[in-house]
């Protein structure tokens, strides 16, 4: 951002001042355009480097067998290309995380809203936000390390790899956002709705659970679908610790591989990249990318919804 | 939680024998009581996993880190392994992130805020950058294999990588940047016109100078959030392991999570220790790079006072 205010003296030669100064700010203004039309070309670049791919996997295999199959073995001998099992997959872990953040992180962001005096509050909330800074692949080495042989001195029958210890810590990598989406929700009800229930005799706990929390629920909606949303698209935390077992079914102690740990198995494997095995990533991508986004556009929704009522 | 007083509601007030009426005062400041103890449970719950994490990662990592390990390259044996070509992987990929990513960065923040009429299309690009900031981020890999990898034929090289990883935090420092200028008043912006500046003579003296703290902070925290990123570097097809130091743009790479990730899924006990030590410098790197960011806002927030 240090260019000098003067065009290159070859353009500038032939222009009056006034001219140059035009000019110069019309290139100005049309570099910028450019910069902020990248975010445009990057959400296009994905849709068709994805859609490319995806076209070409559907012209072998047809839309309704991926779509409902229930077996996946793309990298076996005797090929099926159901996805529901790493649907399966990624639903569960996803059921776990949020199981954890959503009480935890609603829970939490009472407490900072209505009970934390604003010092406690500004000491307690930085701390939590860390969590949200730890690189996924941390949690899931402290996933497969740390949670996973706690889990099975209690439930000896648990695998090595399993779905509960990878969708508990992803649980806790979601709750920052969780907390804090909800917080911002409690903290945006006016405070003469609380002191309305006050003045009636309400005591805090009733303010919070019959006039906060129904004030804010739009705001905690989306933070829950924006949950479910990173706890479908997460990635090295499941690669690592929940394993790379396409299976239909709900034993959170047992592998399953999920969509994004399928993306990255195939991403390492010697798998030759134009083939039909490899492009099921970009199916699977595809899948994900939808999910996600349907999620995302949901849960911007809400947070509309509570805005426009309170501000 | 809200059932109980519901259930408490029915009964009739009770009343003492001299038929005085008294709330149920005892019941209900018992649950306020139990409910509050129950939100700080929750948080405390949130602040011990990150207690038991840190507290396990430093002590099975910690006598990991030494001056071998910085400097060796991986190997199958783990008493030799070391991050060598990880680190310098982890650096290029950051320096070259840094030098696309912060002027598009930059560049799309000062349109948005400066210069952006309030038209069809500037609502769309806002949009777009607001879905973009909740995509996955192994779908910025698929991405970054299809187009840079493959198309641009960059193969799988830092600069790759590095376009990829980009991409992926220019959400970011768009957010934090247009924060940072938002938060310039626009009374310096309207002194700069009444003097006769022209809009870009204005943004350049008046208000990015104003903002450059926020914007700097901003992007020092959008890397960081680059320096932990596995996912879309193992789909892009960064290699997990490099026993040479990268010396150009277009060489293969590995990363420091890449490195990590890898040694955790080697079964031998002496690689999750390795993965442990690997934490431990991933970790100080980050915290190096948010107390830069952290140093940086209180200076410029005093200078602004």
């Amino acid at each position: 951002m240090k260019e000098t205010a003067e065009p290159p003296p070859a353009l500038g030669a032939a222009l009056t001042p006034r001219k140059r100064r035009a000019v110069t700010e019309r290139f100005f203004q049309l570099l910028f355009f450019t910069c902020a039309a990248v975010s445009v070309l990057t959400t296009a670049g994905i849709v068709i480097t994805l859609l490319g791919e995806t076209i070409q996997f559907f012209g072998e295999v047809p839309v309704l067998d991926f779509l409902t199959g229930t077996r996946w073995t793309p990298l076996f001998a005797s090929q099926h290309f159901g996805v529901l099992p790493l649907v399966n997959g990624t639903i569960a872990v996803a059921l776990v995380a949020i199981s954890v953040a959503v009480p935890v992180g609603l829970l939490t962001a009472i407490f900072l809203s209505e009970y934390a005096s604003v010092r406690l509050r500004s000491v307690v909330k930085p701390i939590l936000e860390v969590l949200a800074g730890i690189p996924t692949v941390v949690y899931g080495y402290f996933a497969l390390l740390f949670v996973t042989p706690i889990l099975r001195g209690v439930f000896p029958q648990t695998q090595i790899f399993n779905v509960a210890s990878a969708g508990i810590v992803m649980g806790f990598m979601i709750l920052p956002m969780m907390a804090s989406i909800s917080e911002d929700a409690l903290r945006a009800v006016p405070r003469d709705l609380r002191e309305g229930a006050y003045a009636l005799g309400a005591t805090r706990l009733e303010v919070v659970t019959r006039v906060v929390v129904p004030g804010a629920l739009s705001g905690v909606l989306a933070a829950v679908i924006l949950s479910v949303s990173r706890a479908i698209g997460e990635t090295m935390i499941v690669a690592i610790a929940a394993g790379l077992q396409p299976r239909m079914g709900f034993d959170l102690l047992s592998s399953m591989e999920t969509m994004t740990a399928y993306i990255v198995q195939v991403s390492l494997g010697d798998t030759p990249q134009d083939t039909i095995e490899f492009s099921t990533i970009f199916a699977v991508g595809t899948l994900l990318f939808v999910m996600t986004f349907v999620m995302n556009v949901l849960s911007d929704f809400f947070v509309r919804r509570y805005r426009e009522a309170y501000e | 939680m809200s059932a109980a007083p519901t259930a408490a509601a029915p009964a009739p007030p009770s009343s003492t024998a001299a038929g005085v009426w008294r709330p149920r005062k005892t019941l209900r400041r018992w649950l306020g009581w139990a409910f509050q103890g129950l939100t700080i449970v929750s948080t405390l719950l949130g602040l011990a996993l990150l207690a038991a994490l840190l507290f396990d990662v430093f002590r099975d990592g910690a006598g990991q880190v030494d001056g071998h390990f910085l400097s060796s390259y991986p190997s199958r044996f783990p008493e030799q392994a070391g991050l060598r070509s990880a680190l310098l992987g982890t650096l290029w990929m950051l320096g070259l992130t840094a030098v696309i990513a912060f002027p598009l960065g930059v560049g799309a923040s000062i349109y948005l805020e400066e210069y952006a009429p309030d038209t069809w299309l500037t609502r769309f690009i806002q949009l777009n950058i607001a879905n973009l900031a909740g995509v996955p981020s192994v779908v910025y890999g698929l991405l970054g294999l299809g187009l840079f990898v493959r198309w641009f034929g960059l193969g799988r090289s830092v600069l790759a990588g590095s376009m990829t990883m980009a991409l992926l935090i220019l959400p970011l420092i768009i957010v934090a940047s247009r924060e940072a200028l938002r938060a310039v008043p626009d009374s310096l912006r309207e002194g700069a016109f009444a003097l006769g500046a022209t809009r870009w003579q204005m943004v350049r003296r008046t208000v990015l100078p104003a903002a450059a703290g926020g914007i700097l902070t901003g992007t020092i925290l959008a890397l960081a959030r680059a320096i932990g990123e596995t996912a879309p570097l193992i789909t892009i097809g960064a290699l997990t392991y490099i026993a040479f130091d990268p010396q150009g743009p277009m060489d293969l790479f590995t990363v420091l999570p890449i490195q990590i990730f890898n040694w955790v899924s080697l079964p031998q006990k002496g690689f999750a220790d390795l993965a442990a030590g690997g934490i431990v410098v991933l970790l100080l790197v980050l915290l190096i790079a948010n107390a830069a960011a952290v140093a940086l806002r209180y200076r410029m927030q005093r200078r602004l006072q």
